[in-house]
């Protein structure tokens, strides 16, 4: 595109700006369109896990029920609580989508379709993440409500707690590939990295679940207590927003997933300079699909979990656990030979071996401790109560002592 | 200073940056003086990229927007009342203004090129090259080098981690006073502390 | 020049923000507005809304955050030593370890100290 600028007598520099900012436009309108079909998705998902039917009116399939629902939500009436922070209250819907949008920016789709490949990829998308947080305060407090100022602040005491597993998490990948650019990271999953460390992958889904506050983690909408959390006060289309926001996060948790453990756009057993853009693109977003599957799955299936419990979870069990898994993952990487120039198939075979059996023994090691703690903590509650039926026994292990 | 598109860029993140702070002064509500706090930690962070030094940036970003003013505005929350204060007491100012420009003309002494006409010695570390363009791709693996070399950074970089470990245990001590009430007492005598952990 | 990278960002941090205020100004336009002392009032499961919503929030929140910028000033540390880690010998691992070690020996003594508890 930018050649072609240039030839129409355009200069170099303005060349590459403008075919930037349509790059921009491109990146932030691909995002919310594609709310429009994942959200029509995700509820006829939802409802076949559920035994329903899901959206089936609108449309062939209930297909259009997405654009039924804008129209409706834009038509609606815009209230404005008394006595609210007008600027916060406005401005927190629309911090709140760009701040999911802006980790677009680095996200590859394919090979060379990247917004831009910084450097520090990964950290840049945290540190787009922690605007998230901002919006998500600004509502609480803009609102001038109880409910929403005690949702807002639940929501960023998980949402900071659960950065600390999430983070240590997405350190492995960058530790294999020794960068944090994206692009870098999906290059060099000759063998997918979620392959060698599944135990990293689990500790990255189940914290970002907290991070996007989806059940069971979603108790910052909790209707019984809070009513609907940091929103409660919004209607019409800057409640939109703040569900779009709140899709497009669930969908780019999984897009990163498949980024960084699951090989991106690299098709299995293609070399990443043979893989044309568009299959890549292809590649990445089935991979993303099935991750948001799982990701729908959690959400239609497990009960909500309590304020304690969460942060219980994250600080007693995820924290260690991915510290430990971390330094694991590094003593392997130095102790296995060649680690650092891996450059095909066959180099990555042994690292990929050792790794995931130390991940097994890992897996089954936790899985014995926390037996042991849920063993005591049933006798504990035992002790207190009398004797505990089975039901107890789905009681989240390793939480509370 | 001649117009380039970097020079608009660094006026513009000045700008952020100056006015945010500006504001952190003069707004009388809390939640906004953070917010407006916020900004202006943006627009260091902006600067930061400006100077080729995108992981500070990223640094800026994630620790103090994401982390530390998060716990100015959880250490706000737990003041009581703290929008129905109705007079300011702005007796502190000169001391203030005194310290600032004491503390303004002493970076401007020992960091800039003038250090070296006036004859101070300059301290710099060894990052520090004449021009932002010619940083080399690979200065955050150096970056990355330079933290775990005992003949570099490992020092202060162990030394960082006793300084987290104190700050959680003073943290833990402050809240955990036995025999009061931790929500009315610990958290203004608390709330002085997030500089520490930065 | 290594600035190329970032003119992206800054484009969608000037251009980007607009994307989700066209939806608000469609809605502005489009919506009605009658708003009334009734339909304003703020939500409160049916009854008058009592008091200020600034209620003081309890000391908990307050070690949570404490923990978490503890935790993420050493993630940010972090970063470089992963990214840096093939070129380094096993002793960065050794220092690295005595680095997170240092603040999970605070992490185990909050817990202990029941900081981490939330009733």
């Amino acid at each position: 595109m930018t050649d072609t600028l240039v030839d129409i007598g355009l200069s170099h520099d303005l060349a590459v700006l403008i075919a930037k900012l349509v790059g921009v436009f491109v990146v932030a309108t691909c995002g919310l369109l594609w709310t429009l079909f994942g959200i029509w998705l995700e509820r006829k998902v939802s409802g076949r896990l559920q035994d329903r039917l899901g959206p089936n009116r609108v449309g062939p399939f209930g297909l259009f029920q997405t654009l039924a629902d804008t129209i409706k939500i834009l038509l609606k009436e815009d209230l404005v609580p008394d006595g609210a922070d007008r600027w916060l209250f406005n401005l927190a819907p629309v911090l709140s989508t760009f701040s999911v949008l802006l980790l677009w920016v680095v996200i590859p789709f394919s090979a060379g379709w990247i917004g831009t490949d910084l450097s520090i990829g990964v950290l840049y998308l945290l540190a787009a993440g922690s605007l998230g947080m901002v919006a998500t305060l600004m509502a609480g407090w803009g609102s001038n409500n109880k409910y929403a100022l005690l949702g807002a602040f639940r929501a960023v005491a998980q949402l900071i707690s659960y950065e600390v597993p999430m983070v240590l998490a997405m350190l492995v990948p960058v530790l294999m590939t020794g960068s944090m650019s994206l692009q870098a990271i999906v290059e060099g999953q000759y063998i997918a990295y979620g392959l060698a460390i599944p135990l990293t992958v689990f500790i990255f889904l189940a914290s970002s679940l907290a991070e996007i506050g989806r059940a069971p983690f979603d108790l910052l909408e909790a209707e019984s207590e809070l009513v609907a959390g940091f929103h409660i006060e919004y209607s019409g289309m800057k409640f939109g927003l703040f569900y779009v926001a709140e899709f497009l996060h669930a969908f780019t948790v999984g897009v990163l997933a498949t980024v960084l453990f699951l090989g991106g756009w690299r098709i299995p057993f293609v070399s990443a300079q043979d893989t044309p853009a568009l299959l890549g693109f292809g590649s990445l977003l089935i991979k993303s699909l099935l991750v948001y599957l799982v990701i729908m799955w959690v959400r239609t299936t497990l009960p909500r979990v309590r304020i304690d419990q969460i942060l219980e979870f994250n600080w007693k069990f995820l924290v260690p656990l991915s510290l430990a898994n971390l330094l694991v993952v590094a003593l392997l990487w130095k102790i296995v030979p060649d680690t650092d120039q891996i450059a095909s198939v066959n180099d990555a075979l042994l690292p990929t071996l050792v790794l995931l059996t130390a991940n097994i023994l890992l897996i089954v090691v936790t899985s014995l401790i926390l037996r042991e703690r849920g063993r005591r903590e049933r006798a504990h509650i035992a002790a207190l109560y009398g004797p505990v039926d089975g039901a107890a026994d789905a009681a989240p292990a390793g939480v509370g002592d | 200073m001649e117009i380039t598109v970097e020079a608009i860029v660094f006026l513009v993140f000045s700008a952020i940056t100056l006015g945010g702070a500006l504001q952190v002064v003069l707004t009388r509500n809390l939640f906004h003086a953070a917010l407006y706090l916020m900004l202006s930690l943006f627009g260091v962070a902006g600067l930061f990229v400006l100077l080729t030094a995108p992981f500070l940036a990223g640094a800026q970003v994630v620790i103090y927007i994401g982390a530390i003013t998060i716990l100015i505005i959880f250490a706000i929350m737990l003041t009581p009342q703290v929008t129905r204060v109705l007079k300011v007491h702005h007796t502190q100012w000169p001391v203030a203004l005194a310290l600032a420009a004491l503390l303004f003309v002493g970076l401007v002494w020992t960091q800039t090129p003038l250090a070296d006409e006036l004859g101070a010695d300059g301290w710099s570390a060894d990052f520090t090259v004449e021009d932002p363009a010619d940083v080399p791709a690979d200065s955050l693996t150096d970056l990355g080098k330079s933290l775990v070399d005992p003949e570099r950074y490992m020092l202060p970089f162990e030394a960082a981690s006793l300084l987290l470990m104190a700050a959680l245990i003073g943290a833990v001590l402050l809240v955990n006073r036995p025999d009061d009430n931790p929500d009315a007492e610990a958290a203004p005598a608390a709330g002085a502390r997030p500089d520490q952990s930065g | 020049m290594t600035l190329n990278e970032w003119i992206f960002v800054g484009l969608f941090l000037m251009a980007g923000w607009m994307l989700p205020v066209v939806p608000l100004l469609l809605g502005y336009w489009l919506a009605p507005r009658r708003p009334n002392p009734v339909k304003k009032q703020i939500y409160e499961c049916g009854v008058q809304t009592v008091g200020s919503a600034w209620v003081q929030f309890r000391a908990q929140y307050y070690v949570f955050a404490l923990v978490f910028v503890a935790f993420d000033v050493e993630l940010v540390f972090l970063f470089p030593w992963a990214l840096a880690y093939n070129k380094l010998g096993l002793f960065a691992l050794f220092e690295m370890a005595v680095f997170i070690l240092l603040l999970v020996v605070a992490l185990v003594y909050t817990w202990r100290k029941g900081a981490l508890e939330w009733s």
